[in-house]
């Protein structure tokens, strides 16, 4: 009751601001009535969520929650990219504000309980590592004693550096910067010896650099960083369709479905997985609130996570990253959904 | 007398010698030199200091904006230019950048199709401030509405404006000149409707939503009427109270009704589309409109005789005077899902703006309470004397006074909150200074480039303050009444 | 008629709530108070009904965890093994040094430029009169983001300085050395340490600080005995004696004897591994942040000042001039004791601006308050509510110290009135 009289308060300035909200019930629900997805993503990191020129959205998350989207509402379009830095993201999650948050998070121990968020799953199996100049004449960061060494604030990357110099009995002067465009300004301009961050950032930040063969990426890596997205934690149902979905997407690259093909499988396919994948025999969407066809739709979004990868980081981008760990169980990776079934 | 006297004197000058041209020192080039530059060991000092350094500036960056690069498409193809031009070694400014995101600088995410109507709402927005800020010099004022009129049709035209409202606008200026050239006032009900109006340009969507909140005021004045004739003050708590019952209950349901009957709006954009100047502008635009009325009323608090009102507003003030604005951005963007009901989750913008209103608010009640200090007591008494009530008092006599004396203090407040604006990038919205420049050094044809959009988004920034302290002055100087 | 007025004073009716002047400021007060109460309890209830919700609890025992993230430049010592509460207090302190530093610039340059746009002087004054119009209007933000890049990108890596034919040298006969990651200026060492006193918590003071702080203080108290000693012998005598020696002397002499007995002398930095070591590396987010507020600042205070000083009148000098006072007793009795009273306040909302303008130390990775509580032990704990609320709070502490200790200068500067 005390939260009608409320909404009629700021009724006006809603309407004035032309924006909705009023939510409750399941976030799957939520997402229908509202008719859009509300999707946190990076403030701009090449490759993984970047808005262009004109605000359109692209890269390796934003592709998971248009494929989310596309399960969920049937249009890979309707999803509100919410810009998030490293300090409002798990906010963000927690008090309702996205739906979903594909930030190239890692999932932790302690996000994942003490946070209260959920993550559903892996959707890209990173580690921590370091590049330096060639100049510099470092070939392993067991060298870098005494170092400056430029590191993003907010993240766990932080924290790893911190323990892996201690662990290794070295000494380090920490640069705290805030964004990664900040850190490249700074690293390119010899601010600091050794860039820190993610190894999929910095093989995308070293491709971007006029001379990249004039920096190496350390052999050393120096903590698993599982990046996942992440969903509020409580709503069960909620987290199932993520996580699905990017079963549905990995699964499909293993069982060869992909965005071309994909019409075609559905009519003839013979693989009892891939039919009930596609929802042409069994409807198992409907165990979790969604329609027979809710993974082909994802699929066809952007197409599988062989696709996806491809499209956004894969060796023929200019960010170039090999699939390396995130290549199927199949071809020696990390990636195992789950059956279908 | 004149015998003795031409005896004693030996000589007496009987015509007048022409004025004689001031020595050479003490005219013309070299007086204005000694006196202004090289008056004594310091002034001449610091008259080599000063050539010094710009001398210094000019060498050291004459070159870089000489060879400035107006049209490219990566830096690259700049530095190829550059090189290409100046030969080798030679370094310039590639300002193509700007001219190349341009679009997104000025409007961020805004849909490309749609530019007209944040230019369309600047326009009016020129000509709903004419009568507050140009109302006493009929010539400025010509020349502004002609200019507005004439750049907002170009450029709406250019940015491809249905007709529909390209003739809008086009009433709405005729409108504005006619009502500058035989009175004024006319215009007063456009300005007064504006700030609605702009919102619906710039945020689009359902007519209906601005009409009904509109209707609300209307319906309170009804009641007032009805019931004024007999108890005044009830009259005016119930035309308050109809107002807010209509915006809480109504309003919202009887929009979505008319929208569903009879359909009327233009396409909606969302808040995540707004980005660079225009969502500084219209921060800024809203944070000056709000944080002024809301002020005068926290000022007039803290000079209330009332305890409690007192209290509150001192401490409302001197909370807000006491914190950062970053912080009070990231209350707006971490806490405030923690203080509204559970599920309730309100635009970040409209979060952004409330919390810089009310930022700015308590610099700007501190400014009027200066100005309401620096009033003479006679004022008062002299209101007083004249049996006026509070709020007649406050109105007639000493309101207008206390504002006149604040003004360099409130629009050097102004300034500071539109510079403010700026600090929105760090709870993830786009200003033109950071998050949007970032964006576009996150392309990988503008990889590396500093300097440039530092200096565009500066200069735009300086112009607009610049302008704003200005206008400050000339509009002292027309206030003044009294003699110096 | 008179019979209604009559009865309105003897008995209260409801209605007089409203229209009766002296009940009318009571209600409506009651009204605010009620209003206010329940917008308060609104809030609290809906905080705790989400921090329920969300299974988290209200309580700072995070503050005593372990931190686990390191920051570069610790007034005192840290390492990641402490505790959220100490990086909390390594933040503040770092608040308050880059705070303390830019007033004391932000005062003497603003001073300066407002005298200087003053002066007669055509071109300087011209000057200083486009730097404070460049410096006002554009924001703070950018000349932040401005002075990082002219650091970062002018000034050479550490490495620069290597090797036999270098392409930078150190400046001050090779004592300092500008880098794009730090200034390395030298160290104070001493031959004859006399030990450090501890204070707790790893905070150690060196106890030939502690006899320079003493020597100085007793020095200005000694002065200020011989002072006032000349003062009362003026006034005896008519005679002054001659205090000037004296007063140096007293000021001067113990601090060289200390540091003849202590041996101290300057420990320059060189160059060793990646970075210069032996001296102290002061960070370039604290050069940076303290550059950007000073100048931005101080733009502020020359107007300030120059506003000051246009407002005495002049017939304040004239009246001096014809009392036979020199122009710099003029400026000193005169002119200076006015201004200051017209300087003072929005002086020390300057002061205030600035401290919490440093807050902006986030874009250039300065660990403040704001970067270390407010924003990794933020990050890493996800107690935003607990860390902006303790934020606030300190802030706060800090705006109201700086404005009371100011109102009391304010209050001595007053023109006494009686």
């Amino acid at each position: 009751m005390k939260k009608s009289v409320f909404l009629g308060t700021v009724a006006a300035a809603t309407m004035i601001a032309g924006m909705g909200m009023a939510q409750e019930g399941s976030t799957l629900s939520q997402v229908k009535e509202r008719g859009e997805l509300n999707c946190g993503v990076n403030t701009g990191l090449v490759g993984f969520a970047a808005p262009d020129a004109n605000g359109n959205w692209a890269g390796f998350d934003v592709a998971l929650c248009r494929a989310v989207a596309a399960a969920v509402l049937g249009d890979a379009s309707k999803v509100k990219f919410v810009p998030t830095t490293g300090q409002t993201r798990f906010t963000a999650v927690s008090s309702g504000e996205v739906d979903v948050l594909a930030r190239n998070s890692t999932w932790t121990y302690s996000r994942d309980t003490d946070l209260k968020l959920d993550f559903v799953g892996v959707n890209y199996y990173d580690g921590q590592g370091f590049m330096v100049n060639k100049e510099l004449g470092v070939t392993s960061a067991k060298e870098l004693d005494g170092a400056t060494i430029c590191i993003q604030t907010g993240t766990t990357t932080e924290l790893n550096l911190a323990d892996y110099f201690r662990a290794n009995q070295m000494d380090y002067t920490p640069v705290n910067i805030d964004s990664n465009a900040e850190g490249e300004q700074q690293y390119m301009a010899g601010a600091c010896d050794a860039y820190t961050t993610d190894a999929s950032g910095l093989a995308a930040t070293r491709a971007a650099f006029a001379n990249p063969e004039n920096h190496i990426i350390l052999p050393e890596i120096i903590s698993k960083e599982p990046l996942g997205p992440a969903v509020r934690h409580g709503d069960n149902n909620w987290g199932d369709i993520v996580r699905w979905t990017l079963n549905a997407l990995i699964a499909a690259e293993e069982y060869g479905v992909t965005s071309r093909n994909i019409e075609e499988l559905v009519r003839s396919s013979e693989n009892p997985e891939v039919q009930r994948l596609l929802g042409t025999t069994d409807d198992l969407g409907a165990m979790m609130g969604l329609d027979a066809e809710w993974a082909k739709r994802a699929i066809l979004a952007n197409g599988n996570y062989g696709e996806i990868f491809a499209a956004n980081i894969g060796e023929q981008t200019p960010i170039g990253l090999a699939r390396g760990l995130n290549a199927q169980w199949t071809q020696g990776g990390l990636l195992y959904a789950s059956p279908f079934r | 007398m004149s015998d003795t006297h031409a005896e004693t004197v030996s000589f007496v000058r009987d015509t007048m010698l022409p004025s004689a041209p001031p020595p050479a020192t003490q005219a013309g080039a070299v007086h204005w030199l000694r006196e202004n530059l090289f008056a004594g060991p310091i002034n001449t000092v610091l008259t080599i200091i000063g050539a010094l350094i710009i001398w210094f500036l000019f060498s050291h960056y004459w070159d870089w904006f000489a060879h400035s690069v107006w049209n490219a498409n990566s830096l690259s193809e700049c530095r190829q230019i550059i090189l290409e031009t100046w030969g080798e070694g030679a370094r310039g400014a590639c300002f193509a950048v700007i001219r190349e995101r341009w679009n997104q600088y000025v409007f961020g995410f805004y849909p490309p199709e749609l530019y007209w109507r944040p230019t369309m709402a600047a326009g009016l927005l020129i000509v709903a401030l004419v009568p507050v800020l140009f109302s006493s010099s009929l010539t400025i004022r010509r020349a502004v509405l002609a200019i507005t009129a004439v750049v907002t049709l170009a450029c709406m035209v250019a940015l491809g404006s249905p007709a529909i409202w390209l003739g809008f606008t086009a009433v709405v200026m005729a409108g504005a000149i006619f009502a500058s050239e035989r009175n004024l006032s006319w215009l007063l009900p456009f300005s007064m409707l504006y700030p609605l109006m702009m919102i619906w340009f710039l945020w689009g969507g359902s007519a209906w939503g601005p009409i009904f909140i509109l209707a609300g005021p209307v319906l309170g004045w009804v009641a007032w009427r009805l019931l004024a004739g007999r108890a005044p003050m009830i009259a005016v708590l119930a035309g308050i109270l109809v107002t807010l019952l209509f915006w809480l209950f109504l309003s919202g349901p009887a929009a979505e009704d008319a929208q569903r009957l009879l359909p009327m709006g233009i396409e909606a954009v969302r808040s995540d589309r707004f980005g660079g100047f225009l969502l500084s502008v219209t921060i800024g635009v809203a944070g000056i409109a709000m944080s002024l009325p809301l002020g005068i009323v926290l000022a007039l608090s803290r000079q209330s005789d009332m305890f409690l009102i007192k209290s509150l507003s001192v401490v409302f003030i001197e909370f807000i005077r006491g914190v950062p604005l970053i912080t009070l951005l990231f209350v707006a963007s971490l806490l405030l899902n923690y203080f509204l009901p559970p599920g309730t989750n309100f635009d970040i913008i409209l979060r952004v703006i409330i919390m810089v209103t009310i930022f700015a608010a308590a610099y700007m009640a501190e400014v009027i309470r200066g100005g309401l200090a620096a009033l003479p007591r006679g004022q008062y008494e002299a209101a007083d004397a004249l049996g006026l009530d509070y709020w007649k008092a406050q109105r007639l006599i000493i309101l207008p006074q206390a504002l006149k004396i604040s003004i360099p203090g409130i629009v050097s407040t102004f300034i500071g909150m539109f510079k403010d604006t700026t600090l929105v990038t760090f709870v993830g919205l786009y200003d033109p200074l950071k998050s949007m420049s970032d964006a576009v050094r996150a392309s990988i044809e503008w990889k590396g480039i500093y300097w440039e959009p530092y200096i565009f988004v500066g200069a735009i920034f300086f112009i607009i303050c610049f302008a704003m302290s200005r206008y400050s002055m000339y509009l002292e100087r027309r206030l003044q009444r009294d003699h110096k | 008629m008179t019979d209604v007025s009559a009865s309105a004073h003897a008995s209260f009716r409801p209605s007089m709530l409203i229209y009766d002047r002296r009940y009318r400021s009571l209600t409506f007060q009651v009204i605010v108070f009620i209003l206010v109460m329940a917008a308060l309890w609104w809030l609290i209830g809906n905080t705790i009904s989400n921090l329920n919700a969300m299974g988290k609890s209200f309580d700072f025992g995070f503050l005593f965890q372990r931190a686990g993230y390191d920051i570069s430049g610790t007034p005192i010592p840290y390492t990641g093994n402490d505790s959220h509460l100490r990086a909390t207090v390594v933040g503040l302190l770092n608040t308050l040094i880059v705070s303390i530093l830019g007033c004391i610039a932000a005062t003497i340059l603003g001073v300066a430029v407002g005298v200087a746009r003053l002066s007669k002087n055509w071109l300087f004054a011209r000057l200083m009169t486009v730097y404070v119009e460049i410096f006002r209007n554009i924001p703070l933000l950018l000349w932040i983001l401005v002075i990082y890049a002219v650091f970062t990108e002018i000034l050479p890596a550490p490495n620069a300085y290597r090797g036999d034919d270098p392409a930078w040298s150190m400046i001050l006969f090779d004592h300092v050395a500008l880098t794009n990651r730090y200034t390395a200026i030298p160290t104070l060492g001493m031959d004859n340490d006399p030990g450090s006193l501890d204070l707790g918590a790893r905070v150690t003071v060196n106890w030939a600080t502690i006899a320079f702080v003493v020597a100085l203080v007793g020095g200005w108290f000694v002065r200020r005995a011989i002072n006032a000693h000349a003062q009362k012998v003026q006034d005896r005598t008519g005679v002054r004696p001659a205090t000037l020696w004296k007063n140096l002397a007293v000021m001067i002499l113990p601090s060289l004897f200390l540091i003849w007995y202590f041996g101290l002398h300057l420990l320059p930095p060189a160059l060793k591994g990646f970075n210069f070591t032996g001296g102290l590396n002061i960070t370039n987010s604290l050069v940076v942040l303290w550059l950007a507020l000073t100048l931005y600042t101080a733009a502020f205070i020359a107007e300030i000042v120059r506003a000051g000083i246009l407002a005495v009148s002049r017939g304040q000098s004239e009246a001096a001039f014809a009392l036979g006072l020199r122009p710099k007793r003029t400026m000193n009795l005169v002119i200076l004791p006015q201004a200051l009273r017209v300087i003072i306040p929005p002086l020390i909302s300057q002061y205030l601006n600035l401290t919490k303008n440093s807050s902006l130390a986030i874009a250039v990775g300065y660990m403040d308050l704001r970067g270390t509580l407010g924003g990794t032990t933020l990050n890493q704990t996800g107690r935003e509510l607990e860390a902006i609320v303790l934020m606030m709070l300190i802030y706060l502490t800090l705006s109201l110290i700086i404005s009371a200790g100011m109102n009391v200068f304010n209050s001595r500067v007053k023109l006494k009135e009686r």
